[in-house]
């Protein structure tokens, strides 16, 4: 159901960053990158120490016109973002918490292969299939 | 041949090294060139499809050389093609200049097989030939679908099934190793276009003639059940299957390649049941040289339980996944369904007794290795051997040596024609423990059946001892003397078999324990510390022998430690020895070939490890020189 999907380090620099229409890459690119501002101020708001799923969900972050971005962050600081159309029957709450559930699982898988340096682009081809998966759904 | 191939590639000149122009001549010849040099677009197309490249870079390459311009093959676009293939294969984008420099030759499974190994009964079935190429072409239930690989419309089917190639004997040696090298999977995918002939890039291509015989014999050899020969051609083949052998899947862990995984399962990490952690298998499979993208993209195939850590079946997946990709086969999507740990494990029954075969195979190893000379390959020859020993090794532990002993020379001369060692794995556990060169390599040349003939007095002496020692258990200590008589003695009881095979197995023991003892001078170290010393080497497996090869160790060094002992010592196992020597002689000469060839290997790798650390050396002095100099700079800075 997204039509942009992207993985942040804590760094702030992306990991990992695909959107569906790829001619609209730069304007999604811009807005993840902006939201990261909002994941900040939200960040800090929540400062609670809290390790609950609710507390890596950080909810709708930034809705515009014509979509909205959802963000997430894991306890190592790594941020994901998933910018959605607003046009889509609007996805529920739940719905986009388990794309994020899922999307940080296959995160960990990611890690957890020991080729894999933390701070490099994320070149998994499992990573990109539940991606593909997550995207796909759009259309 | 002329260097045609600047004709037939646009004026771009390409030269030809010796061994190319060998090779692509007795290709070319191969492909029956009519009387104006246009060669059989048949023939053409076969090879092609025997380089297992993609359809598209076929096409490419057909296109680049010249040929589709022209609509045929003429020398020069032949010669042109073949070159684009080598790039191919070794990975350039096909493109002229991808050939101006030095390139390996390029591999055509089958076709230097077939020329490899000279059948006499050449020129027909495609039986005879494909052996290789065999399980996939031979038979004629190959749908045209099946060649989508050039778009030379007579390429159909039949084509390999035709080939019956004039051996000719122009191919130049290089190639067939390199044939030689690959796992013949047979292909039975009818959807797939690829001859799912596994075929190992050879690194050393212009590699020692002497590999020529050698090679042919280990590299293809799979599994010898498997039913991929059950195709039309698997007749012809089963002849040959000596020499070669199939899997139906590439994806199939045959059994002696299991064995090798869990060798260097073990090598890591011990226990079997236990996970190797990431970053261990990470080093120990960033080795094998392949990109980290790949090998990244092995682990998340194989590590299925996504813990950061394999098991051991996860570790021959992903060890079979490597090996694969090393012979050139692309790796998949998916985990095929025989390399899940699932099945993994079911054919995996074998794996506790493995621990068992282990150690026999490790003696059959040292055993072997030294009897059929292949020092580098002690190890990779143990899977080999271990399907057969697996009902042995529960003898006697005493026995076990001397029951195996006389099956092993049977084995050996069938093994030495099924040699197919596609993975060399670089020779010996010292190289996996301390280093690792490449994981399936081409096997080291096979040394020559030939012994060298030197026998050494101190190997008899050695030999002596060790026969007494076997055999009349851990006697105390004693001064040379007294053991000398009980040793011919019970030399001369052994019968036959036993006897040999206890040299035999003592023999290689030996032939270390005293490389070692020469080397450290006699040092009163022990038991124990020979034991430490051969450790590194296969011959650590020894040790698992039980006590056989620890006593005559312990009994020779107490007798050295005993300053007086060893020049009594010395005469008296002259003495001695002239009475053996007549004895068996042909046994002892093997022997002591055997064992020093041990040595030579053994020095061989500790030379070569040397100079890596000396190397690694020199490169932590430069960094301390660097670094010192830095310092300098800052002190001053900071004084002021």
């Amino acid at each position: 159901m997204a039509v942009c999907i992207a993985v942040i380090a804590k760094e702030n620099y992306p990991l990992y960053i695909r959107s569906v229409p790829t001619q609209g890459e730069l304007k999604f690119h811009y807005t993840v990158h902006t939201s990261l501002d909002v994941v900040e101020e939200k960040i800090s708001g929540v400062g609670k120490a809290l390790a609950d799923q609710r507390e890596l969900y950080l909810g709708l972050l930034y809705p515009t016109e014509d979509y909205k971005v959802y963000g997430y962050m894991t306890n190592s600081k790594v941020k994901f973002v998933i910018v959605v159309d607003s046009s889509n029957t609007s996805l529920r709450d739940n719905e986009i918490r388990s794309m994020f559930r899922k999307l940080h699982n296959s995160f960990t898988d990611v890690m957890c292969n020991p080729f894999y340096n933390p701070g490099d682009p994320i070149q998994s081809k499992a990573f990109d299939s539940i991606v593909s998966t997550m995207m796909v759904q759009a259309f | 041949m002329d260097q045609g191939s600047a004709a037939g590639t646009g004026g771009t000149l390409i030269s030809l090294s010796d061994s190319e122009q060998r090779c692509y001549s007795g290709l070319y010849a191969l492909c029956q060139p009519d009387s104006s040099g246009k060669l059989a677009a048949g023939k053409v197309a076969e090879l092609f499809r025997a380089s297992q490249l993609p359809a598209e870079t076929l096409h490419q390459v057909t296109e680049v050389c010249g040929a589709k311009r022209l609509g045929y093959f003429g020398c020069g676009q032949f010669y042109g093609a073949l070159k684009l293939m080598a790039a191919a294969q070794a990975g350039l984008p096909v493109r002229l200049e991808s050939i101006a420099g030095e390139l390996p030759l390029p591999v055509f499974v089958g076709i230097t097989n077939e020329l490899e190994m000279r059948y006499p009964n050449q020129p027909l079935t495609n039986e005879s030939q494909s052996h290789i190429l065999g399980s996939v072409t031979g038979s004629a239930p190959r749908p045209p679908a099946d060649r989508p690989v050039l778009r030379h419309p007579d390429t159909s089917m039949d084509k390999q099934e035709v080939w019956s190639p004039p051996q000719s004997p122009g191919i130049s040696p290089p190639r067939s190793p390199s044939a030689y090298r690959s796992y013949p999977y047979g292909a039975q995918r009818n959807g797939t276009d690829t001859l799912l002939v596994y075929e190992a890039k050879v690194p050393g291509l212009p590699s020692v003639p002497q590999e020529n015989s050698s090679p042919s014999h280990y590299s293809l050899r799979l599994q010898p059940e498997q039913p991929v020969i059950t195709r039309v051609a698997s007749v012809e083949r089963l002849v040959e299957r000596v020499e070669v052998d199939y899997s139906d899947d590439p994806w199939r862990i045959t059994e002696e390649q299991r064995e090798y995984y869990t060798i260097q399962f073990r090598s890591l990490q011990p226990d079997l049941s236990a996970l190797i952690m990431g970053t261990v298998a990470k080093n120990f499979f960033t080795k094998s040289k392949l990109p980290i993208l790949e090998l990244s993209h092995i682990w998340e195939l194989s590590d299925v339980d996504k813990d950061g850590a394999l098991t051991f079946p996860e570790f021959c997946t992903a060890f079979h996944l490597i090996v694969a990709r090393k012979n050139g086969y692309p790796l998949p999507e998916t985990l095929p369904a025989t390399l899940r740990p699932g099945f993994v494990e079911a054919a995996v029954v074998t794996a506790p007794p493995s621990e068992k075969i282990g150690s026999v195979d490790l003696q059959m190893t040292s055993r072997q290795g030294v009897t059929t000379k292949q020092e580098a390959r002690d190890e990779s020859r143990k899977p080999e051997f271990s399907p057969k020993r697996i009902p042995e090794p529960h003898e006697k532990p005493t026995q076990h040596v001397s029951t195996l002993k006389p099956d092993s020379p049977q084995e050996l001369d069938a093994n030495m024609k099924s040699r197919t060692r596609p993975r060399s794995y670089s020779s010996t556990s010292i190289d996996d423990a301390m280093k690792k060169v490449e994981e399936p390599p081409t096997p080291p040349p096979r040394p020559q059946k030939t012994h060298s003939r030197a026998s050494s007095l101190d190997l008899n002496k050695l030999f002596q001892q060790s026969g007494q020692g076997a055999k009349s258990g851990w006697l105390p200590p004693p001064p040379a003397l007294p053991p000398r008589p009980p040793a011919t003695q019970i030399f001369s009881f052994i019968p036959g078999s036993e006897k040999s095979s206890q040299k035999v197995v003592q023999q290689p023991n030996f032939a270390d324990f005293s490389k070692f003892r020469e080397e450290q001078e006699t040092s009163v170290r022990g038991g124990l510390s020979t034991e430490d010393l051969t450790p590194p080497k296969l011959d650590s497996t020894v040790v698992h022998q039980g006590h056989a090869p620890q006593k005559p160790v312990r009994r020779k060094i107490h007798p050295e430690s005993q300053s007086a002992t060893p020049p009594s010592a010395t005469p008296y196992s002259a003495a001695t020895l002239t009475k053996s020597t007549q004895r068996p002689p042909p046994k002892q000469k093997r022997e002591i070939q055997m064992a020093i060839r041990k040595n030579r290997e053994t020095n061989a790798v500790l030379t070569r490890l040397n100079s890596e650390l000396q190397q690694q050396l020199k490169v932590v002095h430069r960094e301390r020189v660097t670094l010192e100099s830095q310092l300098e700079l800052l002190r001053p800075v900071a004084s002021t």
